[in-house]
């Protein structure tokens, strides 16, 4: 069943109540149109869902979503998937700050840039790996603290010059990795990682990964895969192991 | 080789008419201060590795031991005594930024004890707790600004609250810096005397869920454990910005700690370190802080009230209205002589200010605001009795958190090296063999015992005051007499000098 719901004037928490009555009924897709700034869509959701939304969702979209899937059919705006466990989060423009904050499992793709402070603290357990694929640009601090974890950024239809990432790239890392597309700029790199060639194990992850990204965003696998990759990982698992005298 | 100018803390005494040489000290003591000694056929000791945790001093047999501060002095000097030489000689020797746990040993003003509660004598009737009701009921809350009642019932949905039998909560101890055996002694005690205890920022144990309706959940910066069930196990969410002992900075559980329970319950991979970032990277600002409120309040279905833990600094005041009018339910303030398991020694004994006059501040910056009903004030760091917790109600606290003492309660003997892992109170440890050491069921009788002990002594102070329900003795100032401090003091205190 589909439920289709207008989003025009709507306040979020009337709006996220009126998703939960449609999750309630049975709904297995919903569909929230005229959506204009509202927050926290799909995190209340009592079980997965599908969400599709036209119009530019408001921050925290899918905060500790467990399972959905939702995709945003324009730009999205601060906190996406915030501390999210599972699911999986499309956006098919540019989004903001502070994305997949200490998100731990599921999938959040990107088609165009991002801002600051992008894929801070993500972590992994067990199964769960979480998979966040930027399809521009990013702003600085991309990957900071990150635990665990695929961060990918493509650095698509750049301007000539402009950096793939801003500064402290994957900055106090100690788990997970980052695969950028193209050169690195050394001088932008957090202390805690360095770069290396990518291994065949490497190679097929990001196969796997990438088809999928551009699979549901509609790019070209092999445009993408044109140009070389390098992988970002931490020099080491404990960075501040050595940093404390007993008393 | 490297010269080592350490020197022993403490003294062990052995007193070789009553030691039998059965090495149930040596068996005790995780740090190795005690071997036995096969040529020689004797238990001997080695003062350097002595915390003064007591334990072998409490479970020797014939009472053969003893210890003190061992007896070693520097040349007397004021400026520069033997903590400062000690720690000078430890950094010289490792470049490492110094630890400890507990909250701070120094000498700092206990405001608590320069309060005194008033009686009644003639002109009205004090009451007596045994024989008469005495309500120390408490509710944490928004409350709104009026209540509508139509038929003698509220006609309004009321914002959700904790209901608490007594004043008197659990602190935030995460598990991870104490031991499984540690939460669960709380979570029982909690469930008995009809209060709370608090997760920390370690997860919940699947084996504690059950313990859900006593339980608040937190929420910190690292997020470890966070996820929807783990935040509708609980009966509250917190979210976690600082710590008395440690304001301004993060947390850094290392990866020794995280054994396969602790993996599970945080979801990190074992033996991996569990870094809290300092901040929360989505808060930079009380706008932000009111996003994370009601992404919570989204999370659990605006079904729980949603606490905003922060340290008691400078401007304590103006951050507390800030997290009020950002729409958190309750505020907790840690006062900065509160307790952790790990924190760097400078910051310990410098950050912060003393919790009295940060709650006097913040109840009265919100009074002056009118938005006092808006959120309930919980506060911590450093309350060691009954008196204490009567004091902060009357300056205006709603509850308070008991961190230390409730550990105290289970065992703790205050040697302050909870970051070694190597508590032999089975409290701040994940070695299994010092856990089982803490019998949850013995914990838990002693937590609960505690705070039934305490809420006797209220009861008798409030009756001597001549009233009979903790909520008149809320923000009453009137209550207190300050006796040697100053004017400023007491002007931030809000009260007025004995003989006044």
């Amino acid at each position: 069943m589909i439920k289709t719901i207008d989003a025009k004037g709507v306040y979020y928490r009337q709006l996220n109540d009126m998703v939960q009555q449609a999750v309630n009924e049975g709904a297995a897709k919903i569909v929230l149109k005229n959506v204009n700034g509202q927050r926290y869509i799909a995190t209340r959701v009592s079980r997965p869902v599908d969400i599709e939304i036209k119009g530019v969702p408001g921050n925290d979209l899918g905060a500790y979503m467990n399972g959905s899937t939702v995709i945003v059919r324009d730009n999205g705006q601060d906190a996406i998937g915030n501390t999210m466990n599972a699911g999986k989060i499309v956006v098919h423009g540019h989004a903001g700050d502070v994305l997949g904050y200490a998100m731990r499992g599921g999938k959040l793709f990107i088609k165009g840039d991002v801002g600051y402070r992008v894929g801070i603290h993500m972590k992994e357990y067990e199964e769960q790996v979480p998979v966040l694929i930027i399809g521009g640009t990013a702003g600085s601090f991309l990957g900071e603290y990150m635990a665990g974890g695929v961060l990918i950024i493509l650095g698509l239809d750049r301007k000539p010059g402009e950096p793939i990432a801003g500064d402290y790239l994957g900055t106090g890392m100690h788990g997970g990795v980052i695969f950028v597309r193209g050169e690195v700029d050394k001088t932008r790199l957090g202390k805690e990682v360095s770069v290396f060639e990518l291994n065949e194990a490497d190679n097929e992850k990001l196969d796997q990964h990438l088809r999928e990204y551009c699979n549901d965003l509609g790019i070209d696998y092999d445009e993408v895969r044109k140009e070389k990759f390098v992988k970002l990982v931490p020099v080491s698992h404990r960075p501040y192991g050595n940093l404390y005298a007993h008393t | 080789m490297t010269l080592d100018l350490s020197t022993p803390e403490f003294l062990i005494e052995r007193n070789r008419d009553r030691c039998i040489d059965c090495k149930v000290c040596v068996n005790q003591c995780a740090n190795e201060a005690h071997t036995y000694d096969e040529e020689e056929g004797k238990v001997v000791s080695d003062d350097t590795k002595c915390v003064n945790c007591h334990r072998c001093v409490a479970l020797c047999p014939t009472k053969a031991l003893s210890v003190r501060k061992y007896p070693l002095e520097f040349r007397s000097h004021g400026t520069w005594n033997a903590h400062y030489i000690n720690s000078i000689y430890k950094q010289a020797a490792t470049g490492g930024i110094l630890l400890t746990g507990m909250g701070t040993d120094k000498n700092y003003p206990i405001y608590w004890d320069h309060l005194l509660l008033n009686a009644s004598q003639v002109t009205n009737p004090s009451i007596d707790p045994l024989r008469e009701p005495m309500e120390l009921k408490t509710f944490l809350g928004r409350k709104p600004d009026a209540v509508k009642i139509e038929n003698g019932r509220l006609a309004e949905k009321l914002p959700p609250q904790l209901e608490l039998e007594v004043p008197i909560m659990f602190s935030a101890m995460s598990f991870g810096s104490i031991s499984l055996n540690a939460h669960k002694s709380l979570a029982r005690a909690a469930q008995e005397m009809g209060t709370f205890w608090n997760t920390g920022e370690g997860g919940l144990h699947r084996d504690l869920f059950p313990y859900g309706k006593n339980t608040i959940v937190q929420v910190a910066s690292g997020r470890f454990g966070v996820h929807t069930d783990y935040l509708n196990s609980g009966a509250a969410i917190e979210i976690k910005i600082g710590q008395g002992a440690k304001p301004g900075i993060g947390g850094h559980l290392p990866g020794e700690k995280v054994g396969r329970e602790v993996s599970l319950t945080r979801m990190i991979p074992q033996g991996s370190d569990a870094i809290s970032p300092a901040p929360h990277h989505d808060i930079y600002s009380i706008e932000d802080l009111r996003q994370l409120i009601y992404s919570l309040k989204e999370a659990s279905n605006y079904e729980k009230p949603i606490s905003v833990k922060i340290a008691a600094v400078h401007n304590v005041a103006a951050i507390a209205s800030g997290i009020a009018r950002a729409g958190a339910d309750i505020i907790a303030i840690d006062g900065f002589r509160g307790g952790t398991g790990a924190t760097p020694l400078r910051t310990r004994d410098t950050v912060g200010i003393p919790i009295e006059l940060a709650l006097a501040a913040v109840d009265s910056r919100l009074r002056e605001e009118g938005i006092r009903n808006q959120v309930s004030l919980v506060i911590g760091g450093s309350v060691r009795n009954s008196a204490d917790i009567v004091k902060a109600i009357a300056i205006g606290a709603d509850a308070v958190y008991i961190g230390t003492s409730a550990l105290i309660a289970l065992g703790c003997h205050m040697c302050q090296r909870c970051y070694t892992g190597k508590c032999n109170w089975g409290i701040a440890t994940q070695n299994p063999n010092l856990v089982k050491r803490l019998n949850p069921d013995i914990g838990a009788q002693r937590a609960a015992n505690l705070v039934k002990a305490w809420s006797h002594e209220i009861k008798e102070l409030l009756g001597g005051m001549g009233i009979n329900a903790l909520e008149s003795l809320r923000g009453n100032r009137l209550m207190l007499r300050g006796v040697g401090i100053s004017e400023k003091e007491l002007e931030i205190l809000g009260v007025m000098h004995a003989g006044e």
